[in-house]
């Protein structure tokens, strides 16, 4: 687990490179060294000053003393008695180790607790997304999902509390990774955040293609989605309900993705008491615009205005929601995609200066 | 592959079956019964399914005697795997063979369910079709319904059709009391503890079929499975709902107000 000072390869890449640590992204220098990043980890982190010296591989301060005391006994040594300055190594040897082992889990804690943040950031998203591409996430067990690409999530942001889980964008449930070398791998050093954040940075990827990693091109543009693929990208398709695209929400799920209990061939009836329970979890409707539950709602209430949903009416009337929206819905870069067709008053260019701050 | 080249008749075991059960990659499988195996009725229409179909049959209930060719004797393997798997379908769905399952299944021998709110609950092997060479054995979880690839490629090349599509099922039927209590526990994206709005409207949409479902199946007076069965729908709503909590309650409380 020790990194050997003499390699040139940094702490950071040897730690992503350890069996179990695939799933991490490597921090950039600069992300660590900006003090606003590090905000709070101070205080959860032991020996946090020599873990992140470890970390930016930076000589401890005091090795310079060291190193002088040693010239001096060196000089001394040149009068003779060579045992007492092996003696003097050896001692000095074994107290390092026991502090880095010490230093180096506490390092690997910050590093986990920076990664969780640095993967929010735009910088660490990008580089996520590239080994999302890759695959190096692994794929969705589920049959119905075919093989749909997953993210690693944590289910908590408390590192000690679970380990590390796979999330489906396909069929939005998390798994646990199948090798049990992840079983070892904090759920805290990726934390709950990024596996939804990723959807919404990325909306265009499609989802419902298994394997392949093509981001939809110039859907700016509108129609033009690529020329391969684009013939069959049907404009519909680019339909967005409560701020994503319509045919990314949960692709996997829905009618024929569900499993159907069968004896010889018959349907076992919900009626039977081993019957099917759990179809729900795994259905979607036909027709995603049902979900958007704004809209329906603007629809039964053409005369209500958003202030007034405290309005004795909404009991009364037929609609199952009531809803408090006070910002327009949805994601801002799909916004900006198809800003022509929902005049949002919500300045976009101020929402995305906002997220580059990350 | 290629150990099951190796003689059956080796000393290390002296049936085909045996050998055949302990050998890597067909954990899944239990040993059927000599008797079932010796029943002709039980394997009506194999013959037609199974090459060198006799030789097959004598090489699975250790009578087989011919001398041949190394290639020959390969061929007649493979034919005995593919029978002793046909017949292995048909025999999990009889009394003995639904026992043995469940032994196996209890010991979790079809691995657990990767499914993080399912707890690691036991699978059972399952086929998405009774017609042999199409597709290779799944898993199927009684507590979430679904349906999983194995996690080993070496089980990824067994088929389906060895397990059928009605043993998991049929398993039930026959002890209804295994049927796991089903969990309404659920995972929710959210973004810095905020809920995304496309994933938490998708969720309300199922949890109201859900709860159509149970008032359905309440009217039938039939178990619905769902533990917390006689508290109210008002509790299903997550418990660390920190930021529109309030709003949502409403809504669902409205709405099954109406429709009960």
């Amino acid at each position: 687990m020790s990194t050997s000072s003499g390699t040139p390869e940094s702490w950071v890449s040897s730690f992503c490179s350890l069996l179990g640590h695939e799933y991490f992204a490597e921090v950039s220098e600069e992300f660590i060294e900006d003090d606003f990043n590090l905000t709070g980890l101070q205080s959860q982190v032991a020996m946090y000053k020599e873990a992140l010296e470890m970390i930016l591989d930076v000589e401890p301060e005091d090795d310079e003393e060291d190193e002088e005391e040693e010239e001096e006994e060196e000089e001394e040594n040149e009068s003779g008695d060579p045992e007492r300055m092996t003696a003097r190594q050896e001692r000095r040897h074994t107290r390092m180790a026991s502090d880095l082992s010490v230093i180096e889990s506490s390092a690997e804690m910050l590093y986990g607790l920076i990664h969780q943040r640095f993967i929010c950031s735009r910088a660490g998203i990008q580089q996520m997304c590239e080994k999302y591409e890759l695959g190096h996430f692994g794929f969705c067990p589920r049959t119905n999902c075919d093989q749909a690409k997953t993210l690693p999530v944590g289910l908590s942001d408390i590192p000690g509390e679970d380990t590390v889980k796979l999330f489906c964008p396909s069929c939005l449930d998390v798994y646990v990774p199948p090798n049990s070398r992840f079983q070892t791998v904090d759920g805290a050093f990726f934390g709950r955040t990024f596996g939804a954040l990723f959807l919404l940075t990325f909306p265009e990827y499609d989802l419902t293609k298994r394997g392949a990693s093509e981001m939809l091109r110039g859907s700016s543009g509108g129609g033009g989605g690529g020329d391969g693929d684009g013939a069959r990208v049907h404009e519909s398709q680019y339909e967005t309900v409560n701020g994503m695209y319509a045919r990314n929400i949960a692709p996997g799920l829905g009618v024929g993705r569900l499993y159907e209990p069968k004896i010889y061939g018959f349907r076992v009836s919900e009626i039977s008491r081993s019957g099917p329970r759990m179809q729900w979890l795994r259905d979607r409707p036909d027709d995603m615009t049902e979900l958007d539950e704004a809209r329906l709602y603007a629809e039964l209430h053409p005369d209500s205005d958003e202030d007034h949903n405290m309005n004795p009416n909404s009991n009364t009337s037929g609609s199952s929601r009531r809803l408090v929206r006070r910002r327009p819905p949805g994601n801002a870069r799909l916004h900006r995609n198809q800003a022509a067709r929902n005049g949002s008053p919500m300045n976009v260019e101020a929402n995305g200066g906002a997220e580059s701050e990350l | 592959m290629d150990d099951f080249v190796s003689e059956s008749d080796s000393d290390y075991t002296s049936y085909w079956r045996d050998w055949f059960i302990s050998s890597r990659g067909n954990e899944y499988f239990c040993e059927i019964d000599e008797d079932y195996l010796t029943d002709r009725f039980n394997l009506t229409g194999l013959n037609a399914e199974v090459q060198y179909y006799q030789y097959a049959l004598d090489l699975v209930t250790d009578v087989f005697d011919l001398d041949c060719e190394d290639d020959m004797r390969e061929t007649i393997e493979k034919s005995a795997r593919h029978l002793y798997g046909l017949v292995h379908a048909r025999y999990i769905v009889t009394t003995r063979g639904l026992q043995k399952m469940l032994e196996k299944y209890k010991k979790a021998d079809f691995g657990k369910c990767p499914r993080v709110m399912c707890q690691s609950h036991p699978l059972l092997p399952m086929g998405l079709s009774d017609v042999p060479n199409l597709k290779p054995v799944k898993l199927y979880c009684a507590r979430c319904e679904d349906v999983y690839n194995p996690k080993s490629s070496r089980h990824a090349t067994i088929d389906g059709a060895y397990f059928g599509t009605s043993f998991h099922n049929v398993l039930f039927q026959v002890y209804p009391t295994l049927v796991p209590t089903k969990s309404i526990e659920r995972y929710v994206p959210r973004v810095y503890g905020f809920k995304v709005h496309a994933s938490a409207a998708l969720i309300r949409w199922q949890d109201q079929k859900r709860d159509e479902m149970r008032r359905r199946l309440r009217k039938m007076d039939v178990d619905v499975g769902f533990p917390d069965d006689t508290s109210d729908v008002l509790e299903e709503e997550d418990g660390d709902v920190q930021f529109e909590g309030a709003d949502t309650r409403v809504a669902v409380a409205d709405g099954t107000g109406r429709n009960v």
